[in-house]
């Protein structure tokens, strides 16, 4: 079975985020990436499935700062093989950065076709676009979103797929492969791996890295006009009465929100 | 000087001949280990000894008789809190609890078929953010601003400083933590010492990923810390973490640390008469001080917290039933800060609660301690029993600075 | 010319999502503002009646076929294509959640232009659409302007109070011709509903969470009536699980769950450190506990001073009261 992954670094929000002088963008000088966190559980996923059905997993990101780091992890947890694709211009909208990547996948040799393109459901700066959905329409493979299993029958070339509705209802779909997921959980926690593992890691294997000729998509791109932090509270407004006042209160506060 | 790296080391370098289960009989202290007479003391003088699978002395038969395998593929060492009990009276003198547990847990972590989820985050956040909570770096050195007195930042202002104040994790993020590091900077101050602190460079030491588990990880953190320690001039170091302290005395020289270095107590206990001129507010409390690990059993530092404590003016001292060299562990070390989920699903006691029934019984209002791991650990237990109108959890640094008059 | 307001009705297993309502809201106050008319769009397989519940809009879309009975996103983005070519709508408002996702994506490449994801808000300016959406977990907002049309725009649940979108007018239906196939390579098998069983509190809108200032375990039971008063589940700090009035699957914390309710409802926990990390991106948080300073409050959008078992009883009552005035409305 081959298996891509495709894992892409957004900010890390443990940080404070600033915003940067042209008021429209994220300072870069605290700015610290993170991989997406979804992607990690499509990579977990990606793990899985090699380990029950036997194959390869590719992972391949933009290139980013910290994707190094993120990269030679996902060796170290047992990725096969990891490409990053230059970038160049600096930091790509979900969109705009779907269609690099897409565009140099069928020009990696031996990549594609693969069995399986695993994502993340979505992720924190997805402004412009979902990357699963994004992908599957660029290389015309069918999607599904939002999906917390997946057993695969190699012989007949399907995945059965459990995907997330509300209320903890799921719903069982049959996908025929080549396919591409967006994972929002894998079936087991993130591994751990140890960091020794991770420095042999960057010792013993590489990261190859692929040129990318500039991409011009159709159109769409987005313009932010203002990006600013949104009001923050510092303490609770304290609500004063009777319990029936106050539950008065507390009852308009919900019916706005809609929560009675 | 560039910055060091974020994450992973850049340069992997192997650290000059560190011990493994491999080379064990090419050191005196792995040979040590196997002069082990069987006696089963490491095994009864354990807090968790009943539950463990393989305590200390099943661990060493299981070495020789070359079963190893079965020891790694076992939970059993989750239950290890690196309290040095074992080692401590060990009549062969092995170093259990620094030489052959971590080898061990560190195996044992490559093969435990679940990694308990917090545990996880805890050495993820360490490698990443420099400490278990997952708190932004840049937020290290926030509680200087409620200080009250000034706290000079080494990358703010290099000049030159007697002391570098090694803060650590839980005193810098932790409310209860930031409440130690007030009064210790406010017991500096009082004193005219020159200090510093490393603020948002500094990292964890990197013990706690020693005792539980995960040796690159420690690696990494000690290499970091190296090229910030070569960044400044300080004659010595002290710290408010006695884990910090482990490390830095223990390991760190393999890499070159030549620095000196002491926990807080017994570097204030040094200024006593000063201190005693200082210590003006009677504070009537009656306080039972519990001796950490590691600053107890590992390194002997029995008497300096007691002397600061009875140097309060007020102050009745009672000491619990396990004292000294018998102090029972609050269950932080080893990893266990991060596995009480675990022991809660197991139905195991938690050795904090067990700790807090013995100090309760001295009758005595103020449990005082001296680790950063035990503030937080003893305050739930307290709340978990019920007890807490009836004894509080402090510092020795937030007693002392209570007693002067400010 | 500039075309209508659309809004993307979401309908799952028979019924009207409540963000459906909050989008109507919010597209009638654009298509108002634009000058144009709101036109409510309804897929499904048998869904006709649910058009009479869309009046907020001018005129509902039915789009009915027996490929669009569950919810498969190409399929959908397929049967919106040739109507959207055909009617050029200035802006379409699709909800974002667990039933809708992807579609906005997949629907904007199909057109060959973009979407704006993440909208918390969205309002006409000069007779343009400047949207406000949400980035990086909440960290950041970003103010964007779709040049595209029709602007795509991803709406996110709460952006307006559903009752604003709900009215008794009953709309004119047209039922629309649907060109679309059931997708060759996807197909539909079947729902796996929960099991019954122990709740798994991530997942649930509303949480009562129960700390020590419950004082006994008794208390909980008043806790979890008010939980079910309000469609949601009882969860609790540590200590209160330590103690045994819940079961492990229900502590909130850093050594336990992680929650993102829309409302989290803390009765009588003090807001330690460790249980915050487990709940602090909350959308909503109210506090109640007697101690003024305790750390919560500085979590909590709303705080209440007050003794726990006081309260609890009278908003539940209070809760129900309410809603039995809904449901006979």
């Amino acid at each position: 079975m081959k298996i891509i992954v495709v894992l892409k670094m957004v900010p890390d929000v443990v940080e404070e985020l600033e915003v940067a002088a042209d008021g429209k963008t994220l300072d870069s000088e605290f700015l610290r990436l993170i991989a997406n966190e979804l992607d990690a559980q499509a990579l977990e996923e990606a793990l899985l499935l090699k380990e029950k059905y036997t194959g390869t997993v590719t992972v391949v990101s933009l290139d980013a700062p910290e994707v190094d780091d993120a990269l030679f992890t996902a060796l170290a947890k047992g990725a096969d093989q990891a490409f990053k694709i230059a970038d160049g211009s600096g930091a790509l909208s979900t969109r705009a950065g779907t269609y690099r990547l897409a565009q140099v996948l069928s020009t990696i040799q031996g990549l594609l076709p693969a069995d399986l393109i695993l994502t993340g459901a979505q992720a924190n700066d997805d402004l412009d676009g979902l990357t699963a959905p994004l992908i599957s329409h660029l290389l015309r493979l069918p999607q599904l979103g939002i999906v917390t299993k997946v057993s695969v029958d190699t012989a007949a070339g399907v995945a059965t797929v459990l995907r997330e509705f509300p209320g903890g209802v799921r719903g069982e779909y049959e996908i025929k492969l080549p396919a591409v997921l967006g994972i929002q959980a894998a079936e087991k926690p993130p591994r751990y791996v140890p960091v020794a593992k991770v420095l042999a890691a960057m010792k013993s294997q590489a990261i190859q890295s692929v040129p990318a000729p500039p991409v011009a998509d159709n159109g769409g791109s987005l313009q932010i006009e203002e990006m600013a932090k949104p009001e923050v509270t510092e303490h609770a407004q304290m609500l004063r009465g009777s319990p029936e006042e106050i539950a008065d209160q507390l009852c308009e506060i919900l019916a706005a929100r809609g929560l009675v | 000087m560039g910055t060091a790296s974020h994450n992973i080391a850049t340069q992997s370098k192997t650290l000059p001949c560190e011990m493994t289960l491999e080379n064990l009989t090419e050191f005196p202290e792995g040979r040590r280990v196997l002069t082990c007479i069987q006696c089963g003391t490491c095994a009864g003088t354990c807090p968790y000894g009943e539950l463990m699978q393989y305590p200390p002395r099943r661990i060493i038969g299981m070495l020789r008789a070359g079963e190893l395998e079965k020891v790694f593929t076992s939970d059993s060492l989750l239950e290890c809190v690196a309290c040095y009990a074992c080692t401590a009276k060990c009549p062969r003198g092995i170093d259990l609890t620094g030489v052959l547990l971590p080898l061990i847990k560190e195996q044992v972590l490559l093969h435990l078929p679940v990694m308990p989820a917090e545990l996880q985050k805890a050495l993820e956040n360490k490698l990443r953010y420099g400490n278990p909570m997952g708190e932004s770096p840049r937020k290290r050195a926030a509680w200087v601003k409620t200080a009250g007195v000034p706290v000079r930042i080494l990358s703010e202002d290099p000049r030159p400083a007697e002391v570098l104040w090694y803060v650590e994790c839980y005193t810098s993020y932790h409310p209860r933590g930031q409440d130690n590091a007030r009064a210790t900077a406010r017991l500096l101050h009082a004193l005219g010492i020159d200090f510093a602190i490393l603020g948002n460079e500094e990292k964890c030491a990197g013990e706690c990923g020693r005792l539980s588990w995960e040796r690159g990880l420690y690696n990494t953190l000690m290499e970091y810390n190296m090229l910030v320690f070569a960044k400044y001039q300080f004659k010595m170091i002290v710290t408010s973490c006695p884990h910090a302290y482990d490390a830095f005395r223990y390991r760190y020289p393999i890499v070159g640390f030549k620095y000196n270095i002491s926990p807080v107590p017994p570097f204030l206990a040094q200024y006593l008469p000063q201190l005693k001129v200082l210590l003006k507010r009677k504070l009537g409390y009656t306080i039972t001080y519990h001796d950490s690990c590691c600053l107890g059993r590992h390194n002997n530092l029995y008497e300096e917290p007691r002397a600061l404590l009875q140097a309060i003016p007020g102050v009745k001292l009672v000491e619990m039933v396990h004292n000294r060299v018998n102090t029972i562990c609050c269950g932080g070390g080893g990893g266990g800060m991060w596995l009480d989920t675990y022991y809660k699903t197991k139905g195991i006691e938690r050795l904090s609660e067990r700790r807090v029934k013995e100090a309760i019984a001295t009758g005595a209002d103020v449990l005082a301690v001296a680790c950063p791991y035990e503030v937080s650990r003893f305050e739930d237990a307290l709340k978990v029993l019920g007890y807490e109108k009836k004894m509080v959890v402090r510092d020795i640094t937030e007693l002392l600075a209570e007693a002067i008059e400010v | 010319m500039a075309g209508n307001v659309w809004v993307i009705a979401e309908q799952w297993r028979g019924q009207l999502s409540e963000i459906t309502y909050e989008v109507l809201a919010l597209g009638k106050e654009l298509a108002t503002a634009l000058g144009c008319d709101l036109q409510a769009v309804l897929l499904g397989h048998n869904v006709k009646p649910l058009a009479a519940s869309l009046g907020k809009a001018d005129s509902v879309l039915c789009l009915d076929h027996s490929a669009l009975a569950t919810p498969v996103a190409e399929t959908f983005a397929q049967a919106l294509m040739p109507i959207i070519r055909a009617r050029s709508p200035q802006a379409i408002l699709m909800p974002l959640t667990n039933v809708s996702l992807g579609v906005a994506s997949l629907l904007a490449e199909e057109l060959g232009i973009g979407c704006v994801n993440f909208c918390r808000d969205v309002r006409a300016v000069d007779g343009s659409l400047q949207t406000r959406s949400v980035l990086y977990g909440g960290k950041m907002e970003a103010i964007v302007k779709p040049a595209q049309r029709p602007a795509i725009l991803g709406i996110l649940p709460g952006v307006r109070p559903p009752d604003e979108g709900r009215t008794e007018t009953v709309p004119p239906v047209e039922d629309v011709t649907v060109d679309v196939q059931e997708s060759s390579s996807i197909r539909w098998k079947r729902y796996i509903e929960p099991e019954i069983g122990d709740v798994d509190i991530s997942k649930q809108e509303v949480l009562v969470s129960v700390g020590r200032g419950l004082q006994s375990p008794d208390n909980v039971a008043v806790a979890a009536e008010l939980a079910e008063a309000l469609g949601g589940a009882v969860c609790g700090s540590r200590p209160v699980i330590d103690q045994g009035w819940l079961p492990l699957s229900r502590q909130v914390g850093k050594s336990g769950v992680v929650v993102k309710p829309k409302l989290y409802l803390a009765a009588g926990i003090s807001g330690a450190p460790e249980h915050v990390e487990g709940m602090k991106n909350s959308e909503l948080i109210i506090a109640i506990n007697t101690d003024e300073q305790a750390p919560i409050f500085h979590v909590a959008q709303y705080g209440i001073a007050a003794d726990v078992m006081d309260l609890l009883p009278a908003l539940t009552e209070a809760v129900r009261s309410r809603k039995e005035v809904k449901s006979h409305a």
